[in-house]
């Protein structure tokens, strides 16, 4: 049984920080079909598509029939653990700083054998679940996890490695005043984050929700206005050194394409309160993210940035928005790249039309802040990368997948 | 003709195939030399042992890991060699016996005269961790990244499998270990040179469970070479030789086993002593691949000493120094003499020549008349793919 994770006293100052190291990072460009599926939280194995049979490690060619049609097929993730060892003394630092390290060998029921980190509650011998998690260098590694949940069973040392568990960590939600922030700030207060600082940019304005906000446990509202880069590093000097999640809900959403409006003042509001805003942050906070991604229980971890789905395809009735989005997501994923090396995760988190006052003309299905609340701790705590919440946007991604040109011309219709 | 109907040509002998001049360049945990440093300090080694210019040398083969970026066809202008045969096997515990194998094709069959095959590799302060996370496509996405034990931890799922599977013991692998050491004892260039009991054996410090301290191999830098040519050729040069009776080789054998509890000697070894004529009771010695001493057990069952799972009781039976009733590894294998990359997969057949040629450099094993040399490795993802065996007798 896993025991469960202890509260992490104050930090001494004057003590050195460790700093982030990584797990070898080198792959097979076939084997990042694999970080494709963990980045997902989805299971499968590189397989043939002609005749249908499983192979580990990724090949580039089917040892059964010699086919060049490898990809992800999905497949049962069940197997048996059927070999473990502990590794005393291991050849890289990052291990070495966390041995004794166990891994395993894992028989599929699909076939494949798979060496496997290892969850401390399995053993050689048993029934286990096969997971493809990114680990500190962000490619897809194998866990072995036990077939049904045990007790704590994310507090596992190896797994919370791979994992953003928010249990114990501090938490900036970086717009308090809008409702998907609120929403979100409970979502981690439910999840054992230890601090929700929330913030807000002029707090002695009073804001809907505000007495429900601060009652929250663990909320801290903090000033903090997005669109001022003093108010940001003000912030940042202040707490920067102890967060451990950020999570951006900057929200401005306003409809209409490109040629709708007279001039770009609106569009300007749009950039300066969404696109630089991000880059406002990541400047404030991603050099103390990056180097506190190894520091002990409540290392720093994770950035999320939720978004529209419309970020990945204009969709002209809210053109101008769109845009504003695509921007935001072209910086979050050179941010992404930027922190890696940190061994903290940029998790990116799509959503269709909310149920916000400016999207209010537009049919349902609408997701709920809570939905997306609930789907951000998910996605940290599952560890995966790209998370898309509600059914608007789950058919927005197959139908991108399947073809983004039918989709742009779908779009809107 | 359907598929599984292709009839297989009856394999032909070695008969007049003879190995000489075996060269080791003595060990050192570390150097600052290159891989082209070691193999020509071996091949000046061959010129010296058979009296030869190096022009007289028109068959090459080498093997090793660290010589990029280069390959065998560079090392001809950087020796100045003019070889009308080349070859380059970087195949580690298995390069000794495929190259005798190659080389001596080549030789029969009059493509050269005199093949110098040549194994070395260097290693430098930092170069065994970087030729690990490198070794292999499979190696690199799904062995390294889990915990970088290297070998390690790789050879202890194979290890405790193996103990489950048939009730081998630690003290088994044990006495492996401490025979090797005894052997070494003897052997001037051997790394490792305080003797070592049992107890100690037993009490070292895990590396990766089962595995211990004295299960491991030490990584160094070093060099094993020989010659091959025909018998008329070695007594035109008036060098003693050990003639070759047959080789195996079988790589990815039994791929749907889900952990590897044997090699692929036993598809082909019923041919290896038919070839050579003689049944496994004739060996006067053997030489395993033994890193890790759970290997040299399978390779006791998989070589016909022994029935399958019965190793340990083999090895409870006999002793295993120079001296024993079943000399084994008698310069002291790698696991005392340390392992210098592809030199270490032909460190067995060096010092097969030498006790079959009277040039032993440590303990002689009496009246020595044939003897076995195993191949075993490359350890690309979870199992060894490369096995291979050859019996070469006395002159």
């Amino acid at each position: 049984m896993t025991e469960p994770l202890q509260r992490p006293k104050r930090k001494d100052p004057l003590k050195r920080t460790r700093l982030p190291t990584q797990p070898p990072e080198l792959r097979s460009r076939r084997s990042h079909l694999l970080t494709r599926a963990a980045a997902e939280g989805v299971f499968g194995l590189p397989g043939c598509s002609d005749c249908g049979a499983l192979h580990y490690p990724a090949r580039d060619t089917c040892p059964e029939c010699l086919s060049d049609n490898i990809t992800l097929l999905p497949c049962s993730d069940l197997g048996v653990l059927a070999g473990t060892t502990t590794v005393q003394i291991s050849n890289n630092v990052y291990f070495r700083e966390r041995s004794p390290w166990r891994v395993g060998l894992a028989v599929l029921d699909a076939g494949p054998r798979v060496v496997t980190h290892v969850h401390g509650d399995v053993h050689e011998g048993d029934r286990i679940r096969l997971t493809w998690r990114l680990d500190k260098s962000g490619n897809a590694v194998a866990f072995a996890e036990p077939e049904k949940p045990t007790p704590n069973m994310s507090d596992d040392a190896e797994l919370r490695e791979m994992t953003l568990d928010p249990k114990f960590r501090r938490v900036l939600v970086t717009d308090g005043r809008t409702a998907l922030g609120q929403a979100v700030a409970k979502a981690f207060a439910d999840a054992g984050a230890a601090i929700i600082f929330c913030g807000i940019a002029d707090p002695w304005k009073p804001w809907p929700g505000e007495e429900k906000l601060k009652a929250i446990p663990g909320v801290e509202i903090m000033p903090l206005d997005v669109t001022d880069t003093d108010s940001v590093n003000d912030l940042a000097d202040e707490i920067g050194g102890r967060v451990d999640i950020i999570v951006n809900t900057g929200e401005h959403i306003r409809p209409g394409g490109i040629t709708d409006r007279r001039g770009v003042n609106v569009a300007r509001e749009e950039i300066e309160s969404g696109y630089l805003a991000l880059m406002r942050l990541a400047q404030g906070f991603g050099p103390a993210l990056k180097f506190r991604g190894a520091d002990g229980v409540n290392s720093a971890c994770a950035w999320v940035n939720v978004f529209s789905i419309y970020a990945q395809m204009a969709w002209p009735t809210y053109g101008a928005y769109s845009a504003q989005q695509a921007a935001m997501l072209g910086a979050s994923l050179s941010l992404r790249g930027e922190l890696r090396p940190g061994g903290v995760r940029v998790v990116h988190v799509f959503t269709g039309p909310t149920e916000d006052e400016w999207f209010q003309p537009l049919p349902p299905p609408k997701v709920s802040h809570g939905q997306i609340a609930k789907a951000v701790v998910d996605a940290l705590r599952g560890g995966v990368e790209e998370a898309w919440v509600g059914d608007i946007a789950q058919d927005f991604r197959a139908r991108l997948q399947q073809n983004p040109k039918a989709l742009e011309r779908e779009i809107g219709q | 003709m359907a598929a599984g109907t292709i009839a297989h040509a009856p394999r032909k002998g070695y008969d007049g195939i003879v190995l000489a001049a075996p060269v080791t360049v003595p060990y050192a945990r570390y150097s600052i030399e290159s891989a082209h440093w070691w193999i020509g300090r071996a091949l000046k080694g061959l010129t010296e042992a058979a009296n030869i210019r190096r022009q007289d040398i028109d068959g090459f083969l080498v093997s090793s890991f660290s010589l990029f970026p280069d390959t065998a066809i560079g090392l001809t202008q950087h020796y100045g060699l003019s070889p009308r045969w080349l070859d380059h096997i970087p195949m580690g515990g298995a390069s000794g016996v495929l190259a005798l194998r190659k080389a001596a094709r080549a030789v029969q069959m009059g493509d050269c005269t005199i093949a110098a095959c040549v194994a070395g590799d260097t290693n430098h302060v930092d170069s065994f961790r970087k030729s690990l996370s490198t070794f292999s496509r499979f190696a690199q996405d799904a062995v390294f990244p889990y915990g970088s034990g290297g070998p390690n931890a790789s050879f202890a799922l194979i290890c405790s499998n193996y103990m489950r599977m048939y009730g081998a013991t630690r003290e088994d692998f044990g006495k492996i270990a401490v025979a090797q050491r005894s052997n070494a004892l003897k052997t001037p260039h051997a790394l490792m040179k305080k003797p070592l009991t049992l107890d100690e054996y037993m009490s070292a410090r895990l590396i990766a469970d089962p595995i211990g301290l004295f299960d491991c191999v030490m990584p160094c830098a070093g060099a094993e070479a020989f010659l091959v040519m025909r018998e008329e050729t070695a007594k035109a040069l008036g060098l003693p030789f050990a003639r070759l009776l047959s080789t195996i080789e079988r790589h990815n054998a039994y791929a749907e086993d889900a952990i590897q509890h044997r090699g692929g000697w036993t598809v082909d070894i019923a041919e290896l002593y038919e070839m050579a004529g003689i049944t496994p009771d004739r060996l006067s010695f053997i030489q395993t691949y033994d890193d890790y001493p759970v290997i040299s057990l399978m390779q006791f069952e998989d070589l016909g000493l022994c029935k399958k799972g019965e190793a340990k009781d083999f090895i409870r039976q006999h002793s295993l120094t120079y001296d024993g009733t079943c000399p084994h590894n008698t310069s002291g294998g790698q696991l005392s003499v340390g392992q210098a990359g592809c030199a270490g997969g032909t460190l067995g057949t060096v010092e097969a020549i030498r006790q079959l040629t009277g040039q032993q450099l440590g303990g002689k094993v009496a009246n020595a008349r044939y003897g076995i040399v195993s191949g075993f490795g490359m350890i690309t993802y979870d199992r060894g793919l490369a096995s291979c065996a050859a019996i070469l007798g006395a002159a």
